[in-house]
């Protein structure tokens, strides 16, 4: 794709405006960039260099913004230690989702990808947890969860145990936040894995039965070579996904027990916003953002190749 | 993130479609703990609106957190409402500062101060100006289930100081009862504990100090033994299993099903423990309380009360008709009627008569006997060190902070405020 334009020889800009004149194109620039540089403009780079220049403030959010601190919101986040276990929790998202998620996603695109009506239903029922609102996945999950009334709590009377409230324990609430995530969000990629497998020529899957591939060798010679593009996608929306999750946690445990399941969006809302302390919620947005602009860049240039091509 | 922004969208367009004509009045109030709540707020604008023919009153309705996080935003907009609900303390001190509120002391005359408790005036002032008319107080007792004490042998109204509640907390589990029910993933419920052994302890004054920052603030020795004494409390594990996976609603009908001896909690639980309860009954008449045990030593009055004090602030450009629509919502009648519907317990000074369930009017007269009326901590401290001290109670009851380390925390919130 970019061996044409390399090749072009290089003019000044005037000579480019002026040949796009002459190509009509330069009507079109005139008329379509405006309004989306504006948008663009106002609603992605001005919040960002706001957030950016709030996060030197002490701002309750109430009167004018005046109280300058440097970078003391920094300093305290530096050395929170819930912040700190909110980072990692991100990180325990990020391994969840690329070596539990993905692979399991994956696993059902390949028995399921064939178009036959149980595959279809397979798929919808598989796809059904990533159409509910996070909000409502939650909330429903901890229902599930409740010892008292819920699921969990029935089943523990059938069987005649004590029950047990995962979402209280220090140690397994988060376990239980991953169990959500994974089931929220594994149809999502499974559905990428699907597209992508349709879109292996069959007659390369018949020229390795011919040559004697087995079933695996098939799975693993064919099939995931000529999906990796796709594998590299889901797994960039996976960690960008992981480092964003917050509608899941609200519900189900609301950073508890003891700040333990925070992670670093839910940081951000329950010490930022929800605490009023303006300033030091846009200094944690700020290294979330830049947390997510270096994962992006250097997944593009570890994972994509030259140039972000898959 | 999605919802989030969807409510905040909502919202917008509920406060532009509302944005008004000449002076009809916008009211923005937090989502009633009672159904009734609401029709009782629709029917005071209506029979207003047939009193004042012309002016309209709207009532826009959000839950507790959208309502906080969504205010500041808000009452900096011209969207802002005319007039808005308030839990005092800390909060609304920081909006009195900002100025976005309006000072109406010139629109309450001294017979119109007459009409509320001093203390629910004071609740609405800063800095002398007054900016808002309270409407109702609650006030925290320690609430108790008649038929499950007795059956464990325990005689709640022995229970004076601290040491004799943990005493009876002992003795009810060893009779197979849970001694406590708590609703721990709200936090503030075990807050509830903490600031009431603070101002037992420190006593009012000693609370006022530590907001200040004077003798050390909450690093003072009396906060520390609130939480050695909470810590004891805590010690003998006393809650119902998963309480930290419990809401202060869920945990309000564990005890309206009898799944435990005590709840601490506001005079709201009246209604609460009914309405969560799996009956939907509640504990009818085995439902009673004492008031919050002493501590030997401490410095706080056994009689003073701990609570919430709830009202209305009225906000800068508000019009006329705001403070008079106001003085309407709050008058004897309307106050009595909300006492009668057991929505809240009236701040009004005359209008106690109505409140029927006798234990709610026991709970009045305490308030209004009470030498000092401590306002939850939480909201007297503002979001950021409220927020701090709920942590700080939850995390010593959980065992993962010393009480020490509590009051640590709580300063270095303070200090930072």
């Amino acid at each position: 794709m970019t061996t044409m334009t390399g090749s072009r020889p290089q003019l000044s800009p005037a000579a480019r405006i002026a040949r796009m004149h002459r190509q009509g194109k330069l009507t079109a620039l005139l008329l379509f960039l405006p309004p989306a540089l504006v948008l663009f403009t106002l609603f992605v780079i001005w919040p960002i260099f706001n957030a950016a220049n709030l996060s030197f403030f002490k701002w309750s959010g109430y009167g004018a913004i005046d109280n300058f601190v440097g970078t003391q919101n920094y300093q305290r986040l530096a050395n929170h230690s819930v912040f700190h276990q909110s980072l990692w929790n991100s990180v325990k998202l990020i391994l969840a989702s690329l070596f539990i998620q993905i692979p399991l996603a994956l696993t059902l695109a390949l028995l399921i990808y064939k178009k036959t009506s149980i595959n279809t239903a397979f798929r919808l029922i598989f796809f059904a947890p990533y159409i509910l609102a996070e909000i409502a996945s939650g909330v429903i999950w901890s229902f599930i969860f409740d010892g008292d009334f819920g699921v969990s709590g029935q089943i523990a009377t059938a069987l005649g145990i004590e029950p047990f409230y995962i979402l209280a324990d220090r140690q397994f609430a988060f376990l239980a936040i991953i169990t959500v995530v994974v089931w929220k969000y594994f149809g999502y990629h499974m559905m990428i894995f699907i597209a992508a497998l349709q879109a292996v020529p069959d007659d390369l899957i018949e020229a390795a039965e011919i040559d004697g591939a087995g079933r695996w060798q098939k799975v693993f010679y064919v099939k995931l070579p000529l999906i990796m593009h796709a594998i590299k996608l889901s797994a960039f929306f996976a960690i960008v996904g992981a480092l964003q999750v917050f509608d899941i946690i609200i519900p189900l445990t609301n950073g508890g027990p003891s700040n333990s399941t925070h992670s670093i969006v839910s940081y951000l809302y329950t010490y930022g916003l929800a605490q009023l302390n303006v300033g030091y919620g846009a200094a944690v947005g700020v290294v979330l953002f830049i947390l997510c602009m270096v994962t992006a860049f250097s997944y593009r240039r570890l994972a994509m190749g030259k140039g972000g091509a898959l | 993130m999605k919802s989030f922004c969807l409510g905040a969208a909502t919202v917008l367009g509920l406060t532009l479609a509302g944005s008004a004509l000449a002076d009809d009045v916008r009211m923005l109030a937090i989502e009633p703990n009672v159904p009734e709540g609401r029709q009782y707020y629709l029917d005071v604008a209506k029979a207003y609106e047939a009193e004042k023919p012309g002016t309209k009153v709207q009532f826009d309705f959000l839950d507790d957190t959208s309502f906080k996080s969504k205010l500041p935003t808000l009452l900096q907009s011209s969207a802002r409402p005319d007039a808005f609900f308030t839990w005092t303390g800390g909060v609304f001190a920081e909006q009195a500062k900002a100025g976005v509120l309006k000072d109406i002391s010139a629109d309450f005359t001294d017979a119109d101060r007459k009409n509320y408790s001093p203390s629910g005036i004071q609740s609405m002032s800063h800095d002398g100006k007054l900016y808002g008319v309270p409407m109702y107080a609650a006030s925290v007792v320690l609430w108790y289930n008649k038929a499950l004490v007795e059956k464990a042998g325990v005689d709640p109204k022995a229970i004076k100081n601290w040491e004799d509640l943990l005493a009876a907390s002992k003795k009810i589990q060893g009779a197979g009862i849970v001694p406590i029910v708590m609703g721990g993933k709200d936090k503030w419920p075990i807050a509830l504990f903490y600031g009431q052994l603070a101002a037992r302890i420190a006593g009012t004054d000693g609370v006022a100090a530590a907001d200040k920052g004077e003798n050390e603030g909450f690093n003072n020795p009396a906060f520390i033994q609130a939480g050695e004494a909470l810590k004891q409390l805590a010690d003998i594990k006393p809650f119902q299993p998963g309480y930290m996976d419990t809401t202060q609603p869920k945990a309000a009908g564990l005890f309206g099903d009898g799944k435990g001896a005590f709840y601490l909690a506001g005079n709201f639980l009246v209604g609460a423990q009914a309405q969560n309860s799996a009956s939907g009954k509640g504990l009818g008449d085995d439902l009673d309380f004492i008031t919050f045990p002493a501590v030997e030593g401490g410095k706080g009055d056994p009689a003073d009360t701990f609570g919430g004090v709830n009202g209305w602030l009225v906000t800068k450009d508000a019009g006329k008709s705001t403070v008079d629509f106001l003085k309407f919502l709050t008058n004897n009648k309307n106050q009595t009627e909300g006492g009668r519907l057991k929505i809240w317990l009236p701040i009004g000074t005359d209008a106690q008569s109505g409140i029927a369930d006798p234990r709610l009017r026991r709970i009045a007269e305490d308030l209004s006997k009470a030498p000092h009326h401590q306002l939850y901590l939480d909201q007297m401290l503002g979001a950021s060190v409220g927020a701090a001290l709920n942590d700080a109670a939850a995390q010593i009851v959980t065992g993962d902070i010393s009480p020490e380390e509590a009051a640590a925390l709580v300063e270095e919130a303070r200090e930072m405020r």
